[in-house]
């Protein structure tokens, strides 16, 4: 048993990280909210994000989902204002459904999709294409009628997609538990990086002659939410070398994760807004933009189907 | 992520002999006499079957087992259901401070009386007033020819009663304070000078003693580490108890495995489902976070103050399965083991009593808190 990534896979994150520090910064973020930033989705593919989990021939590196999961973690520490969830879902679904043109678009940045769960779907208007998963099966919609539907995260723009779909051959579940697992890892980037605002802001705000981070109570607030990330992290990691491995419990696993990431996530937020105290609850701090993109992606998706899914594999129920 | 072949084999191994030698009926509790007696008796026959300390060098009755082979020794000692670890105090707390810092004249006198279970350990860390500040020990040890004579008073030394030897904390350099001029020391408890009374707990169990000592005797070949060194040592000892060695993933895997039959067999109530799920989910998380942590040590990495997360999450689990294990029991939860409608001997009700233990011994959670606000993330004093 050897449950670690490789000095390859921490060196990728780490130069991920900075990249990412430099195109898509706290002001980009912000930006966002206004319109979308120009040259992002390139700026992401040439860090290779885009194609993540794309096959060599489609322009990706071949990566297997316990590379990509890091690379996740580090878009959710930027709060990447774009499309990726639905990149690295789809692209290996469009590649084997027979649309290798668009899948190899998508990954060098030159395309992008869309992906409509539970009825709504992000960037649905420039997308390239807007794919519907709706009971266990992959839909094209060709013309799809969008409205628009403004939501708690200005960055994502949501749309709720309408009109005729022609079924696409594929494996859908797996198509899901990508979209699952990369939003489950983008659930622990977002957390760890909120936990940090507040411990950076902790450290420098001072009351009673003391940075406020001396205090216990503020302390404990924050290990809690240290803790459950702590924890979440290898469930997602888990999750990971499951679909690589074409586990049979691979939706159990990647169900799991989702559960974890987004409760440790969403405590991180409880715990990082009541550090900060009144100046957290504005817009004027940045700290709003990661908060929302969390509340947004811990009910995105197949939200409570993951908890049915993990009880009946346990519970057999 | 994978088991080996050999980690496999390993496994079967430990399951082939537990299944057929862990006793059927289960034995009296551990903090009584009669208990205690009885467990020593099942040590001393998983210490002949090789079992006792699968991770030790062969020389000291180990198979020299890797760190992930004594999580998967647990994990089927658990799952076959087999009686808590007297020896505890001794092969988890004791003994690597003495891999780490003893002579080996120690080593070879030491270990391997303590994994046969013929001498028993008690730990005295606490004092009256040295809980939590475990640096404002008091007790002394004063230079005599050939050792030390110790005075002082310890507490909370967990089967204190029913043990032949303690290990603390003493004060050797009486002008000293704090963590300075403290000295570890490995005491006998028979012996003039020594008085032992037993603590009942919560539970009405003799789980623990005050030691009293009154000039009482140690040789100097009974020092771990040099004179005036003892925080740097016990340190070392307190860390291992916080991290992987007391509270392996077994434990809560089989814990969890209980309860969620405990459920069904009480008609599987929908409206406690999701706890039953989440206790099972993070024993799951502790293993997954387990098995990372072992292959970073496995490769030469340190626990560090990661296992301050590790002796506030398995706590608070505890707490909180045992806790929807009492509402599934409904009405006859409180029921004692001498009641006839007890359910499994009343056991649910007694884990649960000793659960509420965990977040005080070994470094209170609050304490945790402390060190992970400090050490992990950075916070200021």
């Amino acid at each position: 048993m050897h449950f670690a990534f490789s000095d390859d896979q921490l060196e990728m994150r780490d130069l991920t990280r900075a990249a990412l520090g430099r195109v898509c910064g706290p002001d980009v973020v912000r930006a966002a909210w206004e319109a979308r930033p120009a040259g992002l989705w390139a700026s992401l593919a040439e860090l290779g994000l885009t194609g993540a989990s794309a096959s060599e021939d489609a322009g990706g590196l071949g990566l297997g989902a316990v590379d990509w999961v890091l690379l996740l973690e580090e878009a959710g520490r930027a709060a990447v204002p774009a499309p990726l969830i639905e990149a690295v879902a789809a692209v290996p679904f469009l590649e084997a459904a027979g649309h290798s043109d668009l899948a190899e678009r998508v990954a060098l940045g030159e395309a992008t999709v869309a992906l409509s769960l539970g009825g709504l779907a992000l960037d649905a208007d420039i997308a390239d294409a807007v794919l519907r998963v709706e009971g266990g099966v992959v839909q094209l919609v060709s013309s799809p009628t969008l409205t628009a539907q403004p939501a708690v995260d200005g960055a994502r723009r949501l749309f709720s997609v309408a009109g005729a779909g022609e079924p696409l051959a594929g494996d859908a579940a797996a198509l899901l538990q990508r979209a699952t697992l990369a939003t489950s890892a983008q659930l622990v980037g977002l957390g760890r990086q909120v936990l940090d605002q507040a411990v950076a802001y902790a450290g420098q705000r001072e009351q009673f002659r003391k940075p406020i981070g001396s205090f216990q109570a503020v302390q404990h607030h924050l290990v809690d939410a240290a803790l459950r990330l702590q924890f979440a992290a290898p469930v997602v990691h888990r999750a990971a070398w499951s679909i690589d491995e074409g586990d049979p419990d691979a939706g159990v696993h990647v169900s799991m994760a989702w559960l974890y990431a987004a409760e440790a996530a969403r405590l991180a937020c409880r715990k990082s807004l009541q550090v900060h105290g009144a100046i957290g609850y504005t817009f004027e701090l940045d700290l709003h933009l990661w908060m929302k993109r969390i509340w947004s992606l811990a009910v995105w998706g197949e939200g409570a189907d993951h908890r049915e899914r993990v009880a009946a594999a346990v519970l057999g129920d | 992520m994978k088991f080996s072949a050999k980690e496999q084999a390993f496994r079967a191994d430990c399951r082939a002999w537990l299944e057929a030698s862990v006793p059927q009926a289960p034995l009296r509790s551990h903090n009584t006499r009669a208990g205690f007696f009885a467990h020593v008796a099942w040590e001393r026959r998983l210490f002949e079957a090789g079992l006792a300390v699968v991770s030790w060098p062969e020389a000291y009755g180990g198979r020299a087992a890797s760190l992930m082979e004594w999580l998967i020794f647990e994990e089927e000692y658990y799952r076959a259901g087999a009686p808590a670890r007297v020896t505890q105090n001794g092969i988890f707390l004791l003994a690597p401070t003495l891999f780490e810092f003893g002579t080996d004249e120690q080593k070879a006198r030491i270990l391997r009386p303590m994994a046969a279970a013929e001498v028993m350990w008690a730990q005295a860390w606490s004092e009256p007033n040295a809980g939590s500040d475990l640096a404002n020990v008091r007790s002394t040890a004063r230079r005599v020819d050939g050792g030390w004579r110790l005075t002082g008073q310890k507490t909370w030394c967990s089967r204190g009663s029913f043990s032949d030897r303690i290990y603390g904390l003493f004060r050797t350099d009486p002008d000293s304070t704090r963590h300075r001029g403290l000295t570890y020391f490995m005491i006998d408890l028979d012996q003039p000078g020594v008085t032992v009374r037993g603590i009942h707990d919560l539970a009405g169990e003799e789980a623990f003693a005050e030691v009293f000592l009154e000039d009482a005797f140690a040789a100097d070949h009974d020092v771990i580490g040099a004179a005036g060194e003892g925080w740097k040592v016990a340190m070392a000892t307190t860390s291992s108890e916080r991290g992987l060695s007391l509270r392996s993933p077994g434990r809560y895997m089989a814990t969890a495995d209980r309860i969620i039959q405990l459920w069904k067999d009480g008609g599987a109530d929908p409206r406690l489902r999701d706890r039953v799920l989440k206790c099972w989910m993070d024993a799951q998380a502790y293993r997954l976070n387990t098995f990372q942590t072992a292959t970073r040590m496995m490769s030469g990495g340190t626990i560090g103050a990661d296992s301050s997360f590790n002796k506030i999450f398995w706590s608070e689990m505890d707490i909180a399965t045992h806790e929807l294990a009492l509402e599934i029991l409904g009405p006859r939860a409180e029921l004692l083991a001498t009641a006839p409608g007890a359910v499994e001997g009343g056991r649910w009700l007694h884990d649960f009593l000793f659960s509420l233990a965990g977040p005080i011994y070994a470094g209170t959670n609050e304490i945790q808190r402390n060190i992970l606000a400090r050490r992990v993330l950075g916070l200021p004093r």
